[in-house]
């Protein structure tokens, strides 16, 4: 059984291909502790109420919003954040269709365009939308976004 | 002369900031931290309107962890942008739901959480003023006792003692009620929605520190740097050097972060604990509801035409829900009145636009301040008056375009260098949506396919003194450094800049690097990075720089190949004779100073220095409104196609267009995303948003899960925007400002939209199903 | 943030879990389960909400079981709502919870903690009701596997004591034509005003609904109306408006005037959609 009294102890996690050890509290997010104890400041904090994607991060491949995790929770599980997706084609995509601005939901939008291709690389439009609207951006009325996902589905898989 | 292979204005260049926004690298305000920061958290105010008995903060001192703790107290003076009226922390009385009453310090933001929490106050209630229309009333409960002895902090505010008026600005044109008396066609009709917010994804954050030398070193998510250097200096006495803020790039702003709240709290925080560095981050219950929003808004609109449709008069009256405190929305009540006919041309007119004090979350300035809103009532109310002539609304607007020898309602001159092609505009819309084959149209399985018009101007009301700088140093590889203190938003403002340098200096754009972080210290004085001023005046700042700098280029290399200025040109890369470019110095060998064979060295490093600053703006007459308000209006046309079923009111928007007059567009993609993203905004704000309140004021939805916005897969499934490129006289290389405008004809034209699609007059926002359904409803019974 | 430190455990089985709350109560701590947390993150921040432990069911494999033992769907109470979608086990299940919050959010949240969540929507429960489901419960008293509709009215009638392990459904219930119908004020991602769940076993409509009012419920009265073969649909309609449990409610989603006319317009969606199926 996994255990964690109150105050902070010291806890192993898996972030980005690489085993961490940060001091928690069991009260602490997930998105605190990538923050403010690992430095990975991709994950935004927006709203800490599961509304806005900002906060997305993958665990276990899955898009998650790391501000309804807690740490504790984590432990043993494949973190991935912004941080680790370098030059990736998606990233590419956003910077070539203009599907940023002032970025701050960018590192969320990308993590969750990330999870959706590799687990529908031939997703339709339905599965691009509901996916999709867990993120919220305020700046691009997410068209370029759109195009920026499409660009890397196979011709004629999204309508 | 030869062709300029560095050509950049008007080319798709990237965006400077987008690699690394895609890495998720860039640091915000909030991603930054230093062992030993102490964070506060604010208690607010649980009551809309009502006295403060006592604050009792001894539960909150036990706490551990809690270094200070800041009531309204310790600093019981007003401030504000215009009209100083709003204390930092509540003292005596509050005003609105969510208001600041103390600020707890501690090292650790939970700790600081907790004892905020366990800040008791008692308060004796009051009656609550919960709309601009009860605020209006002459019996109504008074808001602000002595809203006449209040500071002025610019001119054009005019608070009416014993009201709830915060300000009350007036047009009046020609002659009003004669011309009224012999229109063949009169009709009136009155437009109302609630206050609601710029909700830009990244919250409110700022860090202030108190140096023992006593400089005040501010970090934050602001518009407005050197308004924060000015408040702290007229408000908290702080020498204007001492004070240094430093501006990383910003998460969203829509004119939300263009007013100073966070810095002054977090400085009385950092000032109780001795100096320390204080962060304060808004959670987005806070940022939305203690943070100020979007005004609301209740407008009643005359108009008077002879029967061919050319307009006569025109009667305004603007009651701007503002909240409890004035802020921008003094401004916006003045921005409202001078461009309050749309860009028509109205002979007479008679406007009053009263800054009105609510119970609600105060009021700032939004994307379009003041024109998203006067707007959509001007053009509802032309559609409505279309619909009574019997003429297509496309041609009434047309009719009655402003034109070049035409005046402004503050009876400004208007030309061709100042005003933007209306009727290319209107042309290009019209086309872009297919409006001949049909306004409305039923389908096949039973729905509706409508469209929607509405056209906008919008000068920009910087301050008459509104200015800006640039610096550009040299490197020793000839590259060069760009600082200004525009501030990257998102809109893109650097990437355009760094164009403007590319192309004057006739050099690759990779080799100009922009500062993207701003600081008071460094970087030139720059009014605010509001208001779609920035091209403009930090465009012409840019531009004068480069002069600058080509002119010392010339020097340099004059002495290098021992010749005179008059004969070189700067392009390349390098310096060169005119005659034979085959003949001329790499600016890497002169950037630095030109270097002898012998090794004395001349001149020294490429410094270009460049500054701009608004010309002949002049405020606006008490009493008839009369003045030059701003540089210039750009003008354009936006559309929309609806898909709505009758079934049950819900409606897809299928299209939205903009063509806009913004001048020479220097980056095509950057100024479309900030059209389409204007769009969005626009819908998003018309559709759905908005503050809703109990009777006590209470706002129900402070949270994004029930303020609700439009998601992905909810915008238009086509934006088609498009440029008229009426040429700015006075704009760097012929542009003028756009990154407002997008959003600004969007309500009017999905209201239009949707009014024709159901049939019925929709004169509220949002346009909400249920909205629609019980319009309807009304309508039929 | 959550402003207050707490305790956390996360056995490995059910028997381990109960003991662990069992040791808990002696110390007097006020224990809560926790399964995908989503709520008790987002409650606890605002201080709506407050534990001095939490027991995670996340651990315990037969918390996760998803699969057809015997006559049975079995799925277990720390279930994702995506990976029910996902399994297309039960469609009409699948497709109800789909509509609950974000696709993110469904990763996260559970069925079990949809079902004894604090909102008044638990749309999860909306097609069990519909097919004879039971649920598993653990506590002191060791477990027992009871009908739904004896522990729900309402809501979930267990005590703090007890937590629920898996729901069990009659296979024969799993692919029956069904409908799921979900309307909001306007974005897709929202509460519902009106949300339904509904199938058509033995020729009779059976129906379940969020959203109208306080709390999710099946009405038999309603069902006798929807089933009324002498009415015309409008009729049907009319009559089942005139059985529903309580008033209908009028909030921040919509209005009483417009809920009711949307659910109108459900109820004959629902039964047109249905229809459709039987010819
Ligand atoms: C962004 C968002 C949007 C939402 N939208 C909707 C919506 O549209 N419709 C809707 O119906 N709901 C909606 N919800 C509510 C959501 O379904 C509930 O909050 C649900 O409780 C979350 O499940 P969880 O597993 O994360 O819960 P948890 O936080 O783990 O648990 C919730 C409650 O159930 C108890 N509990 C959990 N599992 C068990 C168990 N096995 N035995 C006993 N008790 C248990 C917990 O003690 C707690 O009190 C939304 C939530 C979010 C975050
Ligand atoms: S911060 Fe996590 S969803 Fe908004
Ligand atoms: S780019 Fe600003 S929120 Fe998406």
């Amino acid at each position: 059984m996994i255990t964690n009294g109150t105050g902070k102890t010291v806890v192993r996690l898996h972030v980005n291909g690489e085993a961490s050890d940060v001091m928690i509290c069991s009260a602490d997010t997930l998105l605190q502790t990538l923050r403010e104890q690992l430095g990975l400041t991709g994950a935004k904090r927006a709203c800490e109420n599961g509304d806005c994607g900002a906060c997305t991060v993958l665990i276990n491949g899955e898009p998650m919003h790391s501000c309804l995790c807690l740490t504790i929770e984590t432990i043993n599980q494949p973190i991935t954040t912004i941080e680790s997706l370098r030059d990736s084609a998606i990233q590419q995509k956003f910077i070539e269709k203009w599907a940023i601005q002032c970025g701050f939901c960018t590192p969320g939008f990308i993590l969750n365009c990330q999870a959706l291709l590799n687990k529908h690389p031939d997703a339709d439009d339905e599965t691009i939308e509901e996916w999709l609207q867990s993120n919220l951006c305020r700046c691009t009325g997410y068209q370029e976004i759109k195009e920026a996902v499409k660009s890397l589905l196979p011709k004629g898989s999204a309508s | 002369m030869l062709e300029n292979p560095w050509l950049s204005i008007g080319k798709p260049e990237q965006r400077i900031d987008a690699v690394e926004k895609a890495a998720g690298t860039v640091r915000y305000t909030a991603d930054y931290s230093v062992p030993g920061l102490l964070h506060a958290k604010l208690a607010t105010s649980t009551q809309a309107h009502a006295k403060i008995k006592a604050i009792d903060v001894s539960e909150a001192w036990k706490v551990p962890g809690v270094r200070a703790i800041v009531t309204g107290k310790m600093f019981p003076y007003h401030i504000g942008p215009i009209l100083a009226d709003r204390p930092p922390l509540a003292f005596e009385k509050v005003r609105y739901y969510g208001e600041p009453l103390a600020i707890v310090v501690a090292d650790q933001e939970y700790m600081a959480k907790q004892a905020a929490q366990l800040i008791h106050v008692k308060y004796e209630p009051l009656p609550v003023v919960n709309s601009a229309r009860e605020a209006f009333q002459t019996d109504a409960p008074l808001i602000h006792e002595n809203s006449g002895k209040y500071m002025k902090i610019i001119s054009n505010v005019y608070p009416v003692q014993g009201t709830n008026i915060g300000s009350h600005i007036k047009i009046r044109k020609g002659d009003f009620i004669t011309a009224w008396e012999n229109c063949d066609i009169k009709i009136k009709q009155t437009f109302s929605f609630n206050l609601s917010d710029h909700a830009a994804l990244e919250p409110r954050c700022t860090r202030v520190e108190i140096n023992p030398a006593g400089k005040v070193v501010v970090h934050s998510t602001t518009q407005s740097p050197f308004t924060i250097k000015k408040v702290l200096n007229q408000f908290f006495n702080i020498d204007v050097g001492n004070i240094i803020v430093h501006v990383p790039l910003i998460g969203g702003a829509f004119g939300g972060k263009g007013t100073v709240q966070l810095e002054p709290l977090a400085y009385l925080a950092s000032k109780a604990v001795g100096g320390r560095m204080v962060k304060l981050e808004f959670t987005r219950e806070e940022d939305l509801i203690t943070a100020p929003g979007h005004i609301g808004l209740e407008a009643t609109i005359a108009l008077g035409a002879n029967k061919a449709g050319k307009l006569m008069a025109g009667q305004y009256t603007y009651l701007i829900d503002s909240g409890a405190y004035t802020d921008q929305a003094a401004g916006i009540t003045r921005a409202m009145a001078l461009d309050c006919t749309g860009p028509y041309d109205i002979p007479n007119v008679w406007c009053d636009s009263y800054c009105m004090y609510t119970n609600h979350p105060y009021a700032t300035s939004f994307r379009g301040y003041a024109h998203p809103e006067l707007t959509f009532a001007v053009e509802r109310t032309m559609d409505k008056l279309a619909h009574k002539l019997k003429l297509d609304p496309v041609e009434l607007r047309k009719i009655n375009a402003i034109k070049p020898g035409n005046s402004s309602p503050t009876s400004a001159v208007l030309n061709a260098n100042n005003l933007g092609d209306v009727e290319k505009c209107i042309d290009q819309a019209k086309k872009l949506i297919d409006w001949d084959q049909g306004e409305r149209l039923e389908t096949a399985d039973g729905k509706v396919k409508a469209k929607g018009i509405s056209t906008f101007w919008k000068t920009s009301t910087t301050a008459t003194n509104a200015q800006s700088g640039a610096v550009l140093k040299f490197e020793a590889d000839g590259s060069v450094n760009l600082n200004c203190a525009a501030i990257e938003l998102g809109q893109g403002s650097k990437t355009i800049l760094a164009q403007m340098v590319a192309e004057r200096l006739k050099m690759d754009i990779k080799k100009v690097h922009v500062t993207m972080e701003v600081n008071t210290q460094s970087d030139p004085h720059q009014w605010r990075t509001v208001a779609s001023s920035t091209t403009f005046l930090a465009g012409r700042a840019v531009m004068n720089a480069c002069d600058d700098a080509i002119s010392q280029l010339k020097r340099t290399a004059s002495i290098a190949l021992q010749c005179s200025m008059e004969d070189l040109e700067v392009g390349g890369g390098r310096v060169y004779l005119k005659p034979s470019p085959e003949y001329g110095v790499k600016i890497q060998d002169i950037a630095l100073g030109y270097k002898y064979p012998n090794g004395h060295a001349v001149e020294g490093q490429v410094v270009g220095h460049g500054r701009y600053i608004q010309r002949h703006l002049t405020p606006m007459d008490k009493d008839t409104g009369f003045g030059k308000p701003g540089p210039w209006w750009s003008v354009g046309t936006q559309a929309v196609e609806v898909e709505w079923d009758p079934a049950d009111c819900s409606y897809k928007i299928l299209k939205a267009v903009t063509v806009l007059d913004g001048g020479k567009i220097i980056n095509p993609m950057t100024a479309t995303q900030q059209m389409r993203g204007g769009m969005y905004l626009g819908l998003s704000f018309a559709s759905q948003e908005g503050f809703i309140f109990d009777q006590n004021g209470t706002v129900l939805n402070p949270q994004l899960r029930t303020y609700q916005m439009v998601r992905f897969g909810e915008q238009p499934a086509e934006y088609i925007v498009d440029f008229i490129e009426t040429p700015a006289a006075d704009g760097p290389f012929g542009a003028r400002g756009i990154g407002e405008y997008g959003v600004i004809g969007m309500a009017g034209a999905l209201a239009n939209a949707l009014s024709t699609a159901a049939q019925v007059e929709l004169n509220h926002l949002p346009l909400l199903p249920e909205l629609i359904w019980k319009t309807r409803k009304e309508s039929q019974a | 943030m959550i402003p207050f430190d707490f305790e956390y455990y996360r056995p490995e089985s059910v028997t381990e879990a109960v003991k662990t709350y069992e040791i808990l109560a002696t110390q007097d701590k006020k224990v809560l389960f926790y399964s995908g947390g989503t709520e008790f993150i987002t409650f606890s921040r605002l201080n709506q909400l407050d534990a001095e432990a939490i027991i995670d069911l996340k651990g315990i494999p037969d918390c996760h079981q998803l699969e057809l033992q015997g006559e049975h769907l079995v799925i277990g109470a720390a279930v994702s709502l995506n990976k029910i979608t996902e399994s297309q086990l039960f469609p009409l299940l699948g497709q109800t919870v789909r509509k609950v919050a974000d696709h993110t959010s469904r990763n996260k949240i559970t069925i079990g903690g949809n079902i004894l969540s604090r909102f008044i929507y638990r749309e999860g429960v909306l097609p069990l009701l519909l097919t004879e489901a039971k649920v598993k419960l653990a506590g002191s008293s060791g477990e027992r596997v009871v009908p739904l509709k004896v522990v729900f009215d309402k809501q979930m009638n267990i005590s703090p004591e007890q937590f629920l392990i898996h729901i069990q459904v009659p296979k024969a219930f799993l692919n029956l034509p069904f409908v799921s119908i979900k309307k909001t004020r306007m974005s897709k991602v929202g509460y519902p005003i009106v949300s339904i769940a509904a199938l058509v076993k033995d020729k009779k409509i059976r129906a379940a609904l969020s959203g109208v009012c306080e709390y999710p419920f099946r009405s038999p009265d309603i069902e006798a109306a929807l089933n009324d073969t002498s009415l015309s649909k409008e009729e049907k309609i009319d009559k089942a408006l005139g059985q529903l449990p309580e008033a209908i409610i009028d909030d921040l989603q919509a209005s009483r005037d417009y809920r009711e006319f949307l659910l109108k317009n459900t109820l004959l969606e629902t039964i047109e959609a249905l229809e459709a199926t039987q010819t």
